[in-house]
């Protein structure tokens, strides 16, 4: 690789956009998974789709990896740098294009924050419905890429439910209009196949969402549970029932004595487990499912249930729920989060395990989760100052996630695999599933250029993997890449 | 039985399906045996919709393509309903599913066309065609979780799960959606279900075709209960669904004429609708929900989004029309299949070629789909 010729072409398409002084590299080194840690060569920070064309065209020519990067608060270490690459960072591209209210869609650029669009689209009524617990910060280009969900998924669907078109910008300068303002195009559906692919396709660099009308009635219900596995049951209860909830979270007893100390949204600090449901709707709809929720709750022995009677109410039930990794990082060093899904059936069942496994491991886990689509998020308590809980804590992490598979589940519902799971993978998938990707990485980017290493691991390091698991063997370097 | 007479020539009919049988042994033997000998292989599920894969409307297929036969591949696999999802053979006829899901007031959101009362759920899915519900409940592919599948080397894979969120890996199960089995053969497919809405009622209103697409671009910026639109022949109706007091609200709110509709949606979901049965060709037009044209001679569902189109104007000027709406065309007779695989841009072309050499190195599926067109 000449480094002087790409860097005198970066510079010239880039000018002050391409960062080289180690100092201000150093903020890309992690996404928010902090763990996880790489100083790049580069960073490209591009404000036009035509300078990242350039960029791209002179990463292929000199065989430079790059990595994009949207907000960096991935929790998979999607976004971390490799040593010898280029980070693509695609926070200018800020710009809302457009809002069609016509046809009820926005056009965005890569690197429009999440909560944005909706700030946007409120004037007119409408808003875009994934909600990242993330969303002030997070990108859609990010969301995207990780096919990000958030507490309104269980009705609203995922980001693949909800973008319309999303522009790919491939290795070899190929610009791909996937979909558009429509609900139905020809070809194969590389749309959704773009959704999760954790920049190693492409690179988006615009997005099509759809908007939906602002529902007209929220309510917001607190059920609180004296055991895990009432709260657990309580949610496969609703769903058999018919109903679809907006949302319906799930906390346990650490995680509601952490956010009700930091943010006191009135929770009931002696419940084992709190449930928190939205109905949302017109308002005989909701009404009348607001009636049966609540007596699906009781039936299932909610000691206390709470309607929230105003809109303040409302949005302080949700605020402890929204602030509680935060509110977790008070009473702990460090957490490690996982993300997991799972049958709804086996709610009751796995967390059970978990609390097992924390016991096994001498560290505590606090449980707040997307109950409703059985999506987990242990957040495993350690202190990485004190030896070895570090390693304690990923081992239990990989641990929970087997749990997770053998449940019928997958090793990641949002988060995405990133480098984080690429063990996990490996337990998730034969040999032959994961060529099969491999296969498909290349059909876009035969030199492995876009964000090499991640997402789906090599069958040398699998079957390395399974020779350590046979032998039981706690993982040398734990928090070392393994490729 | 019905297999051996080629995916055109005949419906498999309810009294002719075979009962639930794994046959996916036998399935990938055959795909084996075709790459060892070099044939290719047409896979076909209950037929319904061959008509949608021949070249054109009397030809036969590629001769030298063998037949693989999925039908009898059947049963299901796995529901629970308090998880919202199924997990069946790909042979199993769609009829026996919503049978199932029906017992537990559940059905399936994208609701895929039964042609002439026929199809299967693998077929639902490599066809990718959703019903008059699309914009509300989703597409097919929406509700796809997983599959289980054969791909041109004969390996059996499986991808994505029964889980709603799970995004471990490349999204391979959706691909198959629409892919027209040029893929692979699907064995299995994992769908998520929804609850059948408690009150489902249609109000019929009387305007033209510019009103009608006016007042559901309304309706999309409101959050009344609908589930689908239709406009034909100077009427529009609005499939409202839900409580039954929201429903009685909305239907109220947007006057006309309340009715029970449910055949004239069947009839539009399985394309049995008197419109689909004329001489002229008819075009499905996918476009943005506001588009002012087409408007003539157009069935006119999701809310705008999707119009069949029945006219004779030459194939150029329909393209030509759509297109500049920023919409896409094809003719929906024999050769939809090729024409919905090839109608893309030629960037989007080379990269569906090489995911094709991905999945299918030696060209064994479908072959007669992904050809490059002669003319
Ligand atoms: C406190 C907190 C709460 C969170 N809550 C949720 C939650 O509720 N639900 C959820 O799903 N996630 C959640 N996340 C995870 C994270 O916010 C999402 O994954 C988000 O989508 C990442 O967006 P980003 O812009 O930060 O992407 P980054 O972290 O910058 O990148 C993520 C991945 O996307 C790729 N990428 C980014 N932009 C592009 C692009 N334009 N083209 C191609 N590839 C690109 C990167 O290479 C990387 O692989 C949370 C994170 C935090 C820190």
């Amino acid at each position: 690789m000449n480094h002087p010729d790409v860097l005198e072409r970066l510079r010239s398409v880039l000018g002050r956009g391409l960062i080289t002084d180690p100092k201000a590299l150093k903020p890309y080194e992690t996404d928010g998974i902090t763990a996880i840690r790489e100083v790049p060569w580069l960073v490209a920070l591009p404000d036009s789709e035509a300078q990242i064309e350039a960029v791209l065209a002179v990463c292929r020519e000199h065989g430079v990896p790059v990595v994009a990067r949207g907000a960096g608060t991935g929790l998979s270490g999607g976004a971390r740098p490799v040593a010898d690459g280029l980070v693509l960072g695609l926070s200018r591209l800020n710009q809302i294009l457009e809002i069609d209210l016509e046809n009820a869609v926005a056009r965005v650029q890569p690197g429009v924050r999440n909560l944005a669009i909706t700030e946007a689209a409120a004037a007119h009524g409408l808003y875009y419905a994934p909600d990242p617990s993330s969303q002030i910060a997070c990108s859609i280009g990010g969301n995207v890429a990780e096919n990000s969900g958030g507490v309104h998924c269980l009705k609203y669907g995922l980001t693949v439910h909800n973008v319309l078109g999303v522009k790919l910008l491939c290795i070899d300068g190929q610009v791909l209009q996937l979909g558009g303002k429509l609900m139905d195009s020809p070809g194969y559906d590389l749309l959704a196949l773009t959704m999760g692919s954790e920049g190693m396709l492409g690179i988006v660099t615009e997005v099509t969402v759809k908007l939906l009308p602002t529902p007209p009635c929220k309510r917001v219900v607190l059920a609180a549970f004296s055991e895990i596995a009432g709260a657990a049951d309580a949610v496969g209860a609703i769903i058999a029932e018919g109903l679809i909830p907006a949302g319906l979270e799930m906390m346990d007893g650490l995680a509601i004595q952490a956010a009700e100390d930091f943010v006191h949204a009135g929770y009931p600090t002696d419940a084992a487990a709190i449930l928190i449901c939205e109905l949302d709707g017109v308002a005989a709809e909701v009404e009348s499912d607001l009636a049966l929720v609540s007596r699906i709750l009781k039936a299932q022995g909610a000691f206390n249930i709470r309607v929230a009677t105003t809109v303040e109410e409302q949005e302080r039930l949700w605020l402890g729920r929204k602030a509680a990794f935060p509110a977790v990082g008070r009473i702990s060093p460090d957490y490690y989060c996982m993300d997991g899904t799972i049958p709804r059936a086996k709610l009751a069942e796995v967390l059970a395990s978990i609390g097992q496994l924390s016991e096994q491991y001498g560290l505590a886990v606090a449980n707040v989760f997307h109950a409703g689509d059985g999506n987990l998020h242990p957040l495993i308590l350690y202190d990485s100052n004190q030896a070895g809980q570090l390693a304690g804590a990923e081992e239990m992490g990989g641990r929970i996630l087997e749990l997770c598979v053998a449940a019928g589940g997958t090793v990641t519902g949002e988060h995405g695999v990133g480098v984080e799971k690429l063990d996990q993978m490996c337990v998730q998938f034969g040999s032959a599933e994961l060529e099969q990707m491999h296969r498909l990485k290349a059909a876009f980017d035969p030199q492995g250029l876009l964000n090499p290493g991640k997402a789906v691991p090599t069958l040398t390091r699998c079957s390395e993997l399974g020779g350590m698991h046979v032998h039981n063997a706690r993982l040398p370097f734990p928090n070392l890449p393994r490729f | 039985m019905c297999t051996m007479l080629g995916c055109r020539s005949r419906i498999c009919l309810d009294s002719d399906m075979a009962k639930d049988a794994d046959i996916s042994g036998d399935l990938q033997d055959a795909v084996v045996r075709a790459l060892q000998a070099g044939e290719s292989l047409r896979i076909c599920g209950s037929g319904s919709k061959g008509f949608l894969l021949s070249s054109n409307n009397g030809g036969e297929t590629s001769v030298s393509s063998r037949l693989l036969s999925v039908h009898e591949h059947a049963g299901i696999l796995s529901y629970r309903p308090e998880e919202l999802v199924i997990t069946a053979r790909a042979g199993t006829r769609l009829s026996d599913i919503e049978q199932v899901l029906a017992r537990h007031y559940q059905r399936l959101p994208f609701e895929p066309p039964r042609i002439k009362g026929a199809g299967t759920l693998g077929g639902a899915v490599a066809s990718g065609l959703a019903g008059p519900g699309r914009p509300w409940s989703g597409s097919v592919r929406d509700s796809v979780l997983g599959v289980e599948m054969l791909n041109g080397l004969g390996e059996r894979l499986i991808f994505g799960g029964q889980v709603m969120k799970n995004v471990a890996g490349y999204d391979v199960s959706r691909l198959q959606v629409g892919a027209f089995g040029t893929l692979g053969v699907l064995l299995s497919v994992s769908v998520r279900v929804l609850p059948v809405p408690p009150t489902e009622r249609t109000v019929v209103q009387a305007v033209g075709p510019a009103e009608a697409l006016a007042r559901c671009r309304t309706w999309a910026r409101s959050a009344y209960p609908i589930s689908a639109t239709a406009y034909l022949d100077g009427l529009l109706r609005v499939r409202l669904a839900g409580a039954e007091a929201a429903v009685s609200d909305a239907t109220q709110a947007l006057g006309g004429d309340p009715r029970d509709e449910s055949i004239f949606w069947r009839q539009l979901r399985d394309h049995d609708l008197d419109f689909f049965q004329q001489e002229q060709p008819v075009w499905r037009c996918a476009l943005p929900p506001a588009a002012s044209a087409p408007l003539q001679d157009c069935l006119i569902v999701w809310g705008g989004g999707l119009r069949w189109w029945r006219t004779s104007l030459d194939p150029l000027e329909v393209r030509k029309t759509v297109g500049e709406q920023q919409g896409s065309a094809q003719i929906f007779d024999g050769g939809f299949g090729r024409c919905r695989l090839a109608g893309v841009g030629s960037a989007q072309a080379t990269y569906q070629q090489r995911i094709r050499e991905a999945f299918d190195p030696h060209g064994l599926f479908n072959p007669e789909l992904t050809r490059r067109r002669a003319d």
